[in-house]
């Protein structure tokens, strides 16, 4: 009884409407086709201009079995591409191909709409592949213009022009705005993945890996994407000699490569008592290490401590992730280790580097002391011909003979392998650390901005009764490295990406307020996480907020902000013609009718005037100005201020 | 069983008065109906609820993916089609409805409702809709502070006054996800005359004679003077020589012993035909004498029309034949 004809449903759709649904649709897939095979975009792009043509022409809807072979060849060919259908890139091409085809069947505004619908879905898709403050601007524009298509598409009268339904539309999206922020930040979250993610959702992150080989740090290097940002309690940031960012820690040698051991003994606690206090906002890099100063002093919550003091999170960090964290710079640790870790540390393979290794022996025989043998090596480094560049010679069979002995031009990995390479040979135990080193203090954010250009290697050494202490050979090649950065540590010839030097003063800075804006948005837009919404809620005064006390929340201020809209929407309902003209003739009818002449119910003004005039002879003229204004106001079609303004002063002035 | 049968039927009557109760239903409003917001309804259409399902897949999809964009997306077009239910409902509230006009139409025809819808808000309304069988529906913009005219369409099937009866104002706009209603039962009428035969019988005979006799009546044949024009004459009587000399509307007069009595008869039409073919033969009649340009009166049992012509006349013939019989000479 209330279901309202389809009649409006089953209208077909103007050419205009194909027109916006074909634009907007290609707006939506747009950042998909660039990223996707050539051969779907083309397919894709092939499908809309066909879509268009065939309005341009006046052709017929094409029929449904070529559709659906059209469907059928593409699911293939993404199949054959893929070799999925269900993994994040190919599930995407599949959809941007059937709305396509859907585009092409679209006749109806039944049709326009569940297209429509199926587009806002196709936004949020784009999601997968970026979240930057651009994509989400570029978005936010593409679904305003994708509400004004769905309202294009309810005019039944004459087109009003474009403006108008996309100022409609902006009017209703800047009015849901402040019910949108209710939900965003009380709506309850839940920690994802509900079911399992596709092998390839979080392909294309960089960082950090379990191995280190010549060359294979040069990559990240060369990479300007952000890494972490460290925000210091306090503002109190430590000395850039000290902000070794630890990582994965690499035990095992095969002669070139060093790798990570699989399995590392955990430990339970860790002391917490360090002397800086600082948050991380960690990028997503999809591997399970969490990067703190040396030394950790506590695990972030769903993380673990591993007995070489690596922080490792139970899942892969697969979303940004923040952790309070505190450290104590300067400290050694594992002074107790037992034999089978400090033999582990000490093993080479046999054969390998003969020449570092007679070398080793040569300086054991001359230092005593593991420090001062130490302090030799360094030395060399130091005042021999060594050179820290990012583009070294390519190395052989034995890599660390030919760096030591020959091309003595390497990158922080050639130096950390030879010196660890050294110290094994020579009786010490010792492991290559890496991670990032310093990073840019952003002055406007307050925080330390840590990319992968700062990525790496050090080394770590065994020292009797101290435990494992750090060393960093290439501080004593290039000390620029640790003091000041990689961009004053490499030659002018090398290149590095644009935002690691820092050459010019304005483009630096609009550079580090960018950062801090991106900061900001990470931190409150993409890392709302569940846990933040708890400690947004704890500030409100919820410190124990259930899901009852959420959902009463969320029920309150979404009502609030219903009505809040509802004001706005409903404000233009407001009479703009509040019947002054009628509220001037009562006024002064109340007043004829004090004196014993009141208007009959059914009594017309005219009428009512021509009796009033009547009986009151003396007011006659008055009377009649008032009526005829009155009428001429009320039943002449439009209204005239003056007029209105004239008759409410007469019948202010009125005097019966 | 009849107790069974009593408890459906005092359920059907309980389902009336609660619909009644829950629309306002309460029978025809004479004057102008405000669509205040206790008559305005508004409930999600099949899109409205399709747009919900896709928001709740955009939702799982972005806790799937931890897609923080993903929500801020969803919530917003989320709040987006809230906000255009408040739309949709303020593109149809405070509308003024009254009825316009109506012509008369022959059974079989549709006859057309206008129905005067006035804005008083100073925003344009858009693509209102307005339907009595919920098949078809004529929709119209209505401009700030302006009214214009929709027109409701019903076959009318019989004779007499035909009322349309509740009407469905609806709105789909702004964006579709909402429809926007409102019942409005104004009191008007539209009147049916009886469909002609076709074919209809011949014109009968004109008879000569009768009490009136003479050249007194109004007939075809010959030119007997001018007189001034009367509403309801013939076009085709009005003596444009004499208007173009004087101005003044004139109308020629003819006498004739033979038109002068031509008689459309009730029972000049074969005994064996029922009421509503004699109706409908009676209505050819006075249509093919109109047509002729004839002088023509009507004789029904129980009232008789006299000799006269024009369209006046015709519509004063028409109008009998139509509320033959019936108990309601007005609506």
């Amino acid at each position: 009884m209330t279901v309202l004809p389809t009649i409006l449903s089953s209208r077909p759709l103007g050419t205009r409407d194909i027109h916006w649904l074909t634009a907007v649709f290609l707006l939506a897939a747009g950042p998909h086709l660039l990223r996707m095979p050539l051969w779907i975009s083309a397919l894709v792009a092939g499908i809309a201009g066909a879509r268009l043509l065939q309005v341009r022409l006046r052709g017929g809807l094409p029929k449904k079995w070529l559709l659906a072979l059209v469907a059928v060849a593409a699911a293939g060919g993404i199949l054959l591409q893929y070799r999925t259908l269900f993994g994040r890139d190919a599930g995407v091409s599949l959809l941007v191909v059937m709305l396509a085809l859907k585009l092409l069947e679209t006749g109806t505004r039944r049709d326009g709409m569940l297209l429509g619908f199926l587009g806002c879905f196709l936004l949020v898709t784009n999601f997968l592949h970026s979240q930057t403050i651009p994509t989400a601007l570029y978005m936010l524009i593409c679904a305003w213009l994708l509400v004004a298509t769905l309202i294009g598409m309810q005019y039944t009268g004459p087109w009003p022009g474009w403006r108008h339904p996309v100022k409609r539309a902006g009017i209703l999206i800047a009015q849901a705005l402040p019910l949108m922020a209710v939900l965003f930040l009380l709506f309850p979250r839940v920690q994802g993945p509900l079911w399992g993610l596709p092998q390839d959702a979080y392909a294309g992150l960089s960082g950090l890996s379990d191995n280190m080989s010549p060359g294979s740090l040069n990559n990240l290097i060369l990479s300007d994407s952000v890494a972490f940002r460290a925000e210091f309690n306090d503002g109190r940031t430590p000395d850039p000699k000290d902000l070794y960012w630890r990582g994965p820690v690499l035990w095992d040698y095969d002669g070139r490569t060093w790798t990570a051991p699989r399995l590392v003994q955990n430990i339970e606690e860790l002391p917490a008592d360090g002397n800086i206090d600082y948050t991380v906002t960690l990028e997503p890099h999809n591997k399970r290490w969490l990067f703190a100063l040396e030394f950790p002093g506590r695990k972030p919550p769903r993380s673990m401590a591993t007995r070489d003091m690596q922080l490792l999170s139970f899942t892969p960090v697969r979303s940004r992730m923040r952790y309070e964290m505190t450290s104590s710079i300067g400290a050694a640790y594992g002074a107790d280790d037992d034999q089978s870790v400090l033999s582990r540390s000490l093993r080479l393979p046999a054969g390998s580097n003969p020449r570092t290794a007679a070398f080793a022996e040569e300086l054991r025989s001359r230092h005593g002391d593991d420090r001062s043998l130490v302090a030799a090596v360094l030395d060399m480094f130091r005042n021999e011909n060594f050179v820290y560049t990012l583009s070294p010679p390519l190395l052989g069979e034995q890599p660390v003979d030919e760096f030591l002995f020959g091309t003595r031009r390497g990158f922080c990995e050639h130096y950390a392998s030879a010196f660890t390479v050294l110290m094994r040979a020579a009786g010490i135990p010792a492991r290559v650390v890496t991670g990032y080193l310093g990073g840019e203090i952003n002055p406007v954010g307050g925080y330390i901005l840590v990319r992968q250009a700062d990525a790496h290697a050090w080394v770590e050494i065994w020292l009797e009764k101290t435990g494992w202490v750090r060393v960093d050979p290439t501080a004593a090649v290039s000390p620029a490295r640790v003091e000041r950065g990689i961009a004053s540590a490499l030659p002018r010839s090398d290149p590095l990406p644009m935002f690691v030097r820092g050459d010019f003063a304005l483009l630096q800075r609009m550079r580090l307020t960018w950062d801090s804006v991106t900061y900001t948005w990470n931190q409150w837009v993409l890392g709302y996480t569940p846990e933040r919404q708890r400690r947004f809620l704890s500030h409100l005064g919820f410190s124990e907020a259930t899901w009852q006390t959420m959902s009463v929340m969320l029920l309150i201020f979404a009502g609030i902000a219903v009505l809040f809209g509802a004001a706005l929407a409903l404000r233009d309902l407001r009479q703009t013609r509040p019947d002054a003209a009628k509220a001037a003739y009562d006024r002064f009818c109340r007043k004829l009718a004090r004196r014993g002449l009141p208007r009959g119910a059914a009594e017309g003004p005219q009428v009512f005037a021509g009796r009033a005039a009547q009986q009151r002879p003396d007011l006659a003229a008055a009377i009649n100005d008032i009526t005829t204004l009155y009428v001429s106001l009320r039943y002449a079609g439009k209204m005239h201020p003056e007029s209105l303004q004239m008759l409410e002063r007469r019948s202010r002035t009125f005097k019966a | 069983m009849p107790a069974m049968n009593a408890t459906l039927s005092s359920m059907a009557a309980l389902k009336g008065r609660i619909l009644d109760w829950i629309f306002q239903w309460r029978g025809p409003e004479r004057g102008t109906i405000v669509l205040v917001q206790r008559r305005v309804f508004i409930l999600p259409t099949r899109q409205g609820l399709l747009f919900a399902g896709v928001i709740l897949l955009m939702l799982l999809g972005s806790v799937n993916y931890d897609l923080s964009l993903g929500f801020i997306l969803s919530f917003l077009l989320g709040a987006t089609g809230i906000q255009s239910m408040l739309h949709t409902f303020r593109n149809l509230a405070n509308l003024r409805i009254s009825a316009g006009r109506s012509s008369p139409v022959f059974a079989g025809e549709q006859a057309e409702f206008q129905i005067r819808i006035t804005n008083n808000a100073g925003m344009q309304r858009y693509s209102i809709g307005v339907t009595r069988d919920r098949i078809s529906a004529d929709y119209v913009d209505v401009p700030a502070d302006g009214e214009t005219t929709a027109t409701v369409s019903i076959p009318a099937l019989r004779r007499g006054w035909l009322r349309p009866g509740r009407m469905t104002l609806f709105t789909f706009f702004p964006v579709g996800l909402f429809r926007a209603w409102s019942y409005a039962d104004l009191d008007m009428h539209c009147l049916v005359y009886p469909a002609p035969a076709s074919p209809g019988l011949p014109l009968p005979q004109p008879r000569a004679g009768n009490d009136k006799g003479g050249t007194q009546g109004q007939g075809q044949d010959e030119f007997s003077g001018l007189r001034p024009y009367r509403p309801g004459d013939s076009p085709r009587h009005l003596a444009w020589k004499a208007i173009a000399r004087s101005d003044v509307l004139m109308t020629k007069q003819f006498a004739g012993r033979v038109a002068a009595e031509l008689w459309l008869s009730w029972d000049a039409l074969p005994p064996e035909m029922d009421a509503e073919k004699r109706l409908s033969h009676l209505a050819r009649w006075v249509i093919d004498a109109d047509a002729r340009g004839f002088a023509y009166g009507l004789r029904l049992p129980g009232s008789v029309m006299p000799i006269a012509s024009g369209a006046a006349h015709r519509a004063d013939c028409l109008r009998a034949l139509a509320l033959h019989d019936s108990a309601a000479d007005h609506p």
